[in-house]
């Protein structure tokens, strides 16, 4: 049995809050140049510009690349053999996400209750996702997630007679009804199989592979590269302005499913697709 | 066209502005977003006055990160302007002439544009770091109890912006992504 501090855990998150809101990730940060030297449209390799521009200043400056710091979204795996000592666990990773808001000048976003919504001014709670596994290390990533792009995101309880047609047409009805509005260029996360809600942690999980990696499934690689082309074939371009560049990359995470469905979720990011991870 | 305006805008400049229009704005803008928009306009239902007289003003869809010391503002890109679709034509009636934003506009919102003579325009969504650095000048005129979605007025020099919708309902949003579209 290992034994862990939980201010440990506090101090990690606090860093990853701060650091996955001001510095861009160099996945997202590659596709941004690669796309500025592809775009056609001359607004849009523009705005490219200027995305990469804002990223240089934001880790120079040590602020946050877009003001909307998000909702924290903590993805946990815990080693079976790790025992966590000197209090709540879930209260150190709030701890660190208040401590990481504070001192990192980011943006209290969330509200209490969905209705009353009053502010609680330090950003908590955070959205936590424990997964237990085999060994004695613990480890953490931190994808803080802006709303203008969650709110494009969209569950589909496909039947499995849609088959892989109707799920290729769902992603692109998803992100042609987006549009504008999620500050497209975006990053796609796809959640196939599961359940209602298993279909959308896929697809946020999708969302943590970098920007271009390869599902080791053939026919869910293809499925990768042929809806990466479609989307960027839709015209929305940057902002929503026209070009060929609309999202910079699509992932998808599977899972087994029940033989009466095909459950279908699309997570819908921004070209500020935040994560930060480390292990203990 | 590459316009630099000055705020106040009033009707009349607003007309002249074209969906395309690369503008700079210079002057005061003020910050509103969901909850600021709701109580405004909750308020004035029951009589009470709007905390900025809206006429001529330029509102911009925004809540800012915290300011660093020593700096004006903190990170300050636009938000999503859909959600405050329920409440432009008001505000648009009430005097305003001017949205800053990102994303699509209802039609509701596009007809008091142009019954009233409003402009519409887009700034570089995910941008905040580097919009901030045109911000000079930072205060809350009021709400101060929600945060970051108080009403904040803004002293801007050359903040980067596009006509997307513009007073006779010409729109970048669908007439631009037509051309690229395979």
């Amino acid at each position: 049995m290992r034994e862990i501090d939980v201010s440990q855990i506090t101090e990690a998150v606090k860093n990853m809050c701060i650091n996955a809101n001001c510095c861009l990730n160099s996945d997202v940060y590659s596709a941004l140049e690669n796309a500025r030297n592809c775009e056609k449209s001359e607004i849009g390799k523009n705005i490219l510009s200027q995305l990469i521009e804002n990223a240089d200043l934001a880790k120079d400056k040590m602020k946050p690349i877009c003001q909307d710091t998000g909702m924290a979204v903590i993805f946990m795996d815990i080693g079976q053999e790790v025992h966590f000592r000197g209090g709540s666990l879930t209260e150190a990773v709030n701890e660190g996400v208040r401590q990481g808001y504070k001192e990192g000048y980011l943006r209290k976003s969330v509200v209490e209750d969905p209705l009353i919504r009053v502010n609680t001014k330090d950003n908590t709670p955070a959205i936590i996702h424990y997964n237990i596994v085999e060994g004695d290390r613990v480890h953490i990533e931190v994808a803080p997630k802006g709303f203008g792009s969650e709110n494009m995101s969209k569950v589909y309880m496909l039947k499995p007679s849609d088959g892989i047609e109707g799920v290729k047409n769902a992603v692109i009805d998803c992100i042609e009804k987006a549009g504008p509005n999620p500050c497209p260029p975006m990053v796609v996360g796809v959640g196939i199989g599961g359940n209602f809600e298993m279909c959308t942690l896929l697809a946020k999980k999708a969302l943590l592979r970098p920007i271009g990696s390869k599902s080791p499934k053939k026919h869910i690689r293809e499925m990768e590269e042929e809806l990466l082309r479609r989307a960027n074939d839709l015209g929305i371009g940057p902002q929503g302005l026209g070009g060929n560049t609309t999202i910079l990359g699509l992932n998808i995470e599977t899972y087994a499913t029940h033989i009466a469905g095909l459950p279908l979720a699309v997570n819908i990011s921004c070209h500020v697709t935040r994560h930060s991870e480390c292990e203990l | 066209m590459n316009i630099s305006l000055q705020t106040p805008i009033t009707r009349e400049k607003a007309r002249e502005l074209k969906a395309g229009d690369i503008v700079t704005i210079t002057g005061v803008i003020y910050t509103a977003r969901d909850a600021a928009h709701k109580r405004m306009l909750d308020n004035y239902e029951k009589g009470i006055p709007l905390p900025v007289d809206l006429t001529d003003q330029a509102i911009y869809f925004a809540g800012p990160a915290p300011a660093k010391p020593g700096e004006p503002i903190g990170s300050v890109g636009p938000t999503t302007s859909y959600r405050m679709d329920a409440y432009s034509p008001k505000t648009i009636e009430l005097g305003l002439t001017c949205m800053i934003g990102k994303g699509a506009r209802s039609q509701a919102v596009i007809d008091a544009m142009k019954k009233y003579g409003a402009v519409y325009i887009g700034a570089v969504g995910g941008a905040g770091a580097l919009l901030s650095t045109c911000v000079k000048k930072c205060e809350v005129v009021d709400y101060e109890d929600l945060g970051s979605e108080a009403i904040h007025r803004l002293e801007v020099e050359n903040f980067p912006g596009i006509v997307i919708i513009d007073s006779e309902g010409n729109n970048l949003y669908e007439s631009e992504p037509q051309k690229y579209r395979k």
